[in-house]
């Protein structure tokens, strides 16, 4: 299956990054082009949805922390929306549970993000 | 010779195609289905490692995939012909080349795929010789093979 990444921005200035298919060596520029599109827009407060992701390998992986280095270079944020167990695995055997804020939905990450202006 | 060989061109978009087979194969040999998701995950991050090694090195060259599902195990060899470096004590370095993006495609993945297989695979065995690179990957196949 192919990679769909769609975004949408909220009111509060977050943008929604909505990821659906297999996150792989093939399909991860499509990733990578969209947030470096969007960094370059001036959106620099990123929560991707993975709820949709059916696959995800380590290029993935490093298309995230990549974007995650380029939005903090602006004082941005990369956070993710996961609760897949398969998923998060991958997340946790290499560490990356420590680097990503990992919440279970767009509403909670909003919620946070407000508790913590 | 192994229950089944594949060799593939070095392209990303075989990667997938390469899992398919794996999983395929992994079902039939009486991997149990929870730890398919691993198999499938563990031998494609191999493969990614092994295409952007020849991508980078042999373009021409294909990657080569043993899976062994004779005995109770069922054992993936994942090959590549680029020399390893004995010397440094590692791996040849697949890391993406730089670009003006700000941040490359590999980031890291190398080192994060390799962090993955020893995460997923049940037992590892990483070769590294003058003739390429061997990643050897293995997992239990408890329930009888199908016929």
């Amino acid at each position: 299956m192919d990679l769909k990444v769609n975004d949408y921005t909220t009111d509060d200035g977050l943008t929604v990054i909505n990821v659906e298919g297999e996150i792989d060596v093939y399909t991860a520029p499509k990733l990578r082009e969209k947030l470096i599109d969007l960094v370059n827009k001036g959106k620099f407060h990123l929560l991707v949805d993975m709820e949709k992701v059916e696959f995800l390998d380590s290029t993935g992986l490093g298309v995230l922390v990549g974007g995650l280095k380029r939005v903090r270079a602006h004082d941005g944020s990369l956070e993710l929306v996961c609760t897949q167990e398969r998923i998060l695995k991958i997340f946790r055997i290499t560490g990356l549970t420590k680097v990503f804020g990992i919440h279970d939905s767009i509403a909670d990450a909003q919620e946070k993000r407000k508790g913590a202006k | 010779m192994a229950t089944v060989e594949l060799s593939f061109s070095a392209l990303p978009v075989h990667v997938r195609t390469a899992r398919l087979i794996v999983t395929a194969v992994a079902r039939r040999s009486g991997v149990a289905e929870d730890i398919l998701d691993e198999v499938r995950l563990a031998v494609g991050e191999a493969c990614s490692r092994a295409v952007e090694a020849h991508r980078r090195h042999c373009p021409d060259e294909p990657v080569r995939l043993e899976l062994n599902g004779a005995a109770s195990r069922f054992e993936v060899v994942v090959s590549d012909t680029v020399p390893g470096d004995d010397a440094a004590g590692g791996l040849p370095s697949v890391a993406a080349s730089d670009d003006d993006s700000g941040f490359a495609l590999g980031d890291g993945a190398a080192e994060l795929g390799l962090a993955v297989i020893a995460g997923l695979a049940d037992d590892v065995e990483i070769e590294s010789t003058p003739k390429g690179v061997q990643i050897r990957m293995s997992w239990p196949a408890e329930a009888p093979a199908q016929t």
